[in-house]
């Protein structure tokens, strides 16, 4: 890459003006300082690295800042009376690519969870006699009252599904991604 | 009196230089996992702390890698 000149200056890119080749300093003809530029070089790495983190936590920032409500749509889900209690049913919701699963865990309550893991988007299960939900990929536990990590690899909890009871019928009306 | 050569010095001087440098990537790494993590939760609130302290730290990270590179041409010239 050629210098730029700014009136009468010089300025090189990435480098500052100096009596030393570049080539020179970079792979220097003298055995003894080679060890300097080994650790200047691996220096420089791990500060480009530091460099990415900061591009990383900055994009989380932008996305942060220019996140939306998502509009959700509402869809019947089932009938109140199809489910029994402790039974469960799998739908998709917002899209139809994004299983759900929705369990009856009395008879006048019902909670509806998204189906991915949050670990490794594995599809978890209504396990009935621990009264939990289940991945049985890397055995990570949910809490069907709440969605909670009880145990195992997820660090996050289940994003839960809204629910609204009209008419008989079982009314998916958003997401909610806070935690509890 | 010090009897260590100049040359040695200097590496012990980039050597702890470095290990700060490692330290603090370390920690700029699991303030990055956190900060993903809090914001797939659906906490937006971790995003700006986070950034600013990534931001502090790779300041403090090129403050040392500048100091490495001042040490290295000094020691070099003699």
């Amino acid at each position: 890459m050629s210098p730029i000149t700014f009136g009468r200056e010089t300025m090189n890119w990435f480098r500052k003006r100096s009596s030393t080749p570049l080539w020179q300093d970079e792979f220097s003809v003298f055995t003894a300082d080679e060890r300097y530029v080994t650790r200047r070089q691996f220096s420089k790495f791990l500060t480009l690295t530091s460099f990415g983190m900061v591009v990383g936590n900055l994009w989380i920032l932008a996305k942060s800042l220019l996140h939306r409500e998502t509009a959700y749509p509402r869809v019947v889900v089932a009938g109140v009376e199809e489910i029994p209690v402790g039974g469960v049913k799998i739908f998709n919701y917002p899209t139809s690519n994004d299983p759900c699963i929705l369990v009856r865990i009395a008879s006048d309550n019902f909670v509806a969870y998204s189906q991915k893991c949050t670990h490794l988007s594995c599809a978890v299960y209504f396990e009935k006699e621990q009264n939990r939900l289940e991945c049985p990929c890397h055995q990570g536990f949910f809490s069907i009252t709440d969605g909670s990590v009880l145990q195992g690899p997820p660090q996050r909890p289940l994003p839960r599904v809204a629910l609204e009871k009209r008419d008989g019928q079982l009314v998916a009306i958003g997401m909610l991604r806070e935690s509890v | 009196m010090n009897t260590n050569p100049p040359q040695n010095r200097g590496l012990t001087a980039i050597d702890g230089a470095m290990v700060l440098i490692v330290i603090l990537l370390m920690v700029q790494i699991w303030l990055l996992s956190a900060t993903l993590e809090s914001y797939l939760a659906g906490h937006r609130d971790a995003a700006v702390p986070g950034a600013i302290i990534s931001l502090i730290l790779f300041g403090a990270c090129f403050a040392l890698y500048r100091f490495i590179d001042r040490v290295d041409s000094e020691v070099r010239k003699h």
